[in-house]
């Protein structure tokens, strides 16, 4: 059986093919203004590239922001759509048995999912209209520092001190960051700061609905060097980070798809 | 889940009567001197009764409802943040507050309906009490801009900051006392300030017309313990309201009376307020005012909201019985019959209103709430972290602890009750959406 997830989220959509459970496909592209053509682009170039049409495919689950977008509008034609709550747990249940904790940290949001069997979702806690703690707020940052925002991570890791952040939100962290500038403080020690001010954001955040072992980080900032260690640290607790953490979401819906009664 | 079933409606046959009743006890206020009568403003929790004393035509505005009703109309309510902020007051503040004031500073007055009247009636004096911080410079405030507009209106405000009682612990006499004697003193000020005689026996009707009302919505609230539930809570929203516009006046006691009557029928009939109810949820603090639309939402998850410990306990008197249940609070044998009677029995009655445990013992309120939780098998709690009102909201976040460890789902969401600025439907809306596909629920109906 053939199933599909799309993750249409704030800045990337992301597309997963299961075929009889394993991964047949993965593929990602930026969300453009028009968020249904972005999706249908990248929909149906990853067909295109495992050699399918839509009609192969048992059942097609969307998720993220934008899922109602695909819900069933072709080409995509979603037949369901779940929160990326449910998408997430399902998803990090599947690489990695042992999660009770899920912390994805995409370009809009933060959340934490406290997993309980079979990938279910006991409780969660998503980050309220705040930027300071995802993806988005780093690429800001990087702006205001001048550097490409995949070399963020790696420059924080050069660090050598630790400057705090005092600063609780993204608009005057932004004003922060160039006093800092100004102070002739490193880019290495800024960027570190950065990373530590985003970590103890999503830190309390997770610590809302308790974090327990073993605790799986996802989404696009999970590629983000910089981040991990001062997650652990904020955490006090070892964070594994699955191969192509942003697929997470996609592949928890795929899988969504091809459990239900009618997948 | 199991398969859904679909339970027969009915729209409330009171529903117009409670419309009616609202629309013309706002017009009342209005034009009250045009009727040769006064008028007085202040809080739903005021001791109502008391000024009821002066007469049959007397006619109050209560501030939090009116604060309410300015929120459902969310152009007029924006105006009134404007002029509030140009004023130099901060959004901070209670948003009912605000939107009180924003109207007097505009000089509007808005009815139920949504007609703006030009020229926001000035009361004739202000009886209030103080139950949270906000409350009594609430009407310091009004005091000073209607100072502004040409009139000086006298202000009383009794402090009530006398504590909550323990389940059945009786509250201590000097406590009753201390409230007593300034209401006794509050009579003697309104014949001063008013120049009208005050009638003790039109006190007695309004004490035992209060003491019914909210007993009698007690009850009603029981009722929702009905599967299927006969009232959701947006049903509620503009049936509980009566109870803080007029629980003195007995057009209330007649018509809580006349709801109790028809909810008995429903739930003998088993008519549903939701016809896919199989989810029940409550929720806590004033809702968001401007976004009711979002119960509509829940329903199509089959979620029915059946109150919350806000719509049951800001009107209703409850009482832990001694098997640990909670239920409708026992009216005294004898109705008062002297104004001794009258203010002891209407200080001892409010002290015991539910929302005070907000204010003094989260621990209590928790307590409550699980009991609705057991009582009325509900199988989530909704609570509002509501930025408006800080006399409501606070403990909130205690209350959820609480309520995890008893075993309950709760989803937590951020708002305000007064200023839709402060309230984001659509990331609500999505978040409640994965809390409701968190516990196995998925849409029924577009």
């Amino acid at each position: 059986m053939i199933t599909a997830g799309i993750d249409v989220g704030a800045k990337f959509v992301k597309v997963v093919v299961l075929k009889d459970g394993e991964i047949l496909e993965r593929a990602k592209a930026l969300v453009g203004f028009d968020v249904l053509k972005s999706a249908s682009d990248l929909f149906e170039s990853t067909l295109k590239k495992t050699g399918l049409s839509r009609s192969d495919i048992k059942k097609v689950v969307a998720t993220g922001m934008g899922r109602e977008t695909v819900h069933g509008k072709p080409p995509v034609n979603a037949e369901e759509v779940v929160s990326e709550v449910v998408a997430d747990a399902k998803g990090a249940f599947r690489l990695v048995p042992t999660v009770k904790t899920v912390i994805d940290v995409g370009a809009e949001e933060g959340r934490g999912v406290k997993v309980g069997p079979n990938g279910t979702v006991k409780d969660f806690v998503i980050n309220e209209r705040c930027a300071a703690g995802a993806g988005t707020f780093v690429e800001a940052m990087a702006r205001a520092l001048e550097v490409r925002v995949e070399d963020m991570g790696p420059l924080a890791l050069k660090s050598t001190q630790v400057i705090p952040m005092n600063a609780q939100c993204c608009v005057f962290a932004e004003s922060e960051v160039v006093t800092l500038i100004h102070s002739k403080v490193s880019k290495e020690d800024v960027s570190r700061a950065i990373h530590d001010a985003i970590a103890s954001r999503i830190g309390s955040m997770v610590l809302r609905v308790g974090v327990e072992k073993d605790v799986v980080l996802i989404g696009g900032v999970a590629l983000n060097p910089g981040f991990l260690p001062p997650l652990k640290k904020e955490l006090n607790a070892d964070v594994i980070v699955p191969e192509y953490p942003e697929y997470v979401g996609a592949l928890g819906a795929a899988i969504i798809a091809s459990e239900s009664k009618e997948g | 889940m199991t398969e859904t079933k679909e339970y027969p409606t009915e729209l409330l046959k009171c529903w117009d009567e409670a419309k009616d009743l609202r629309k013309s006890y706002y017009e009342d206020y209005l034009r009250a001197h045009e009727k040769g009568g006064i008028r007085w403003a202040g809080g739903a929790w005021a001791f109502s009764s008391i000024p009821a004393g002066l007469g049959e035509d007397v006619y109050c505005v209560t501030g939090e409802p009116y604060g309410a009703t300015v929120a459902f109309f969310k152009d007029f309510a924006a105006q009134c943040h404007d002029a509030v902020e140009a004023a130099g007051f901060p959004r901070t503040l209670c948003a009912y507050m605000r939107n009180y004031w924003g109207s007097i500073l505009l000089d509007k007055f808005i009815l139920t309906d949504g007609t703006v009247v030009e020229g926001a009636p000035i009361p004739d004096f202000i009886w209030q009490d103080h139950i949270c911080c906000s409350h009594g410079k609430w009407y310091q405030v009004v005091k000073w801009l209607e100072k502004k507009r040409g009139k000086e209106v006298p202000m009383y405000c009794v402090d009530v900051s006398v504590g909550y009682p323990s389940p059945n612990e009786k509250i201590e006499d000097y406590k009753v006392n201390y409230i007593i004697q300034q209401l006794d003193d509050g009579i003697n000020w309104l014949e001063k300030v008013t120049g009208r005689e005050y009638n003790d026996k039109l006190l007695c009707e309004a004490v035992w017309n209060e003491m019914k009302a909210t007993s009698v919505w007690a009850e009603i609230c029981s009722l929702n313990k009905a599967i299927p539930a006969p009232l959701d809570e947006k049903s509620m929203y503009s049936l509980y309201v009566m109870g803080t516009l007029m629980k003195h006046r007995p057009e209330c006691v007649a018509f809580y009376e006349t709801l109790r009557d028809e909810i008995r029928d429903r739930v003998k009939r088993g008519i549903a307020a939701t016809p896919y109810e199989r989810f029940r949820v409550i929720t806590d603090t004033q809702p968001p005012w401007g976004f009711l639309k979002i119960f509509r939402e829940m329903e199509k998850y089959g979620v029915v909201s059946l109150g919350s410990l806000y719509t049951f306990g800001l009107i209703g008197m409850w009482e832990f019985k001694s098997d640990g249940t909670w239920a409708p609070k026992t009216l005294p044998k004898k109705k008062p019959k002297t104004r001794e009677e009258a203010l002891r029995a209407i200080v001892e009655w409010t002290l015991h209103k539910p929302e005070w445990a907000h204010f003094y013992k989260p621990e209590l309120k928790t307590q409550m709430i699980k009991n609705i939780v057991d009582q009325w098998k509900v199988d989530a709690v909704l609570l509002h972290y509501n930025r408006g009102c800080e006399g409501l909201s606070v403990h909130i976040a205690e209350n959820r602890l609480g309520l995890l460890e008893a075993g309950v789902p709760v989803f937590p969401f951020e708002g305000n009750m007064g200023d839709e600025r402060e309230f984001d439907f659509a990331g609500t809306m999505a978040r409640l959406t994965a809390f409701f596909e968190s516990v196995g629920l998925k849409k029924i109906t577009e």
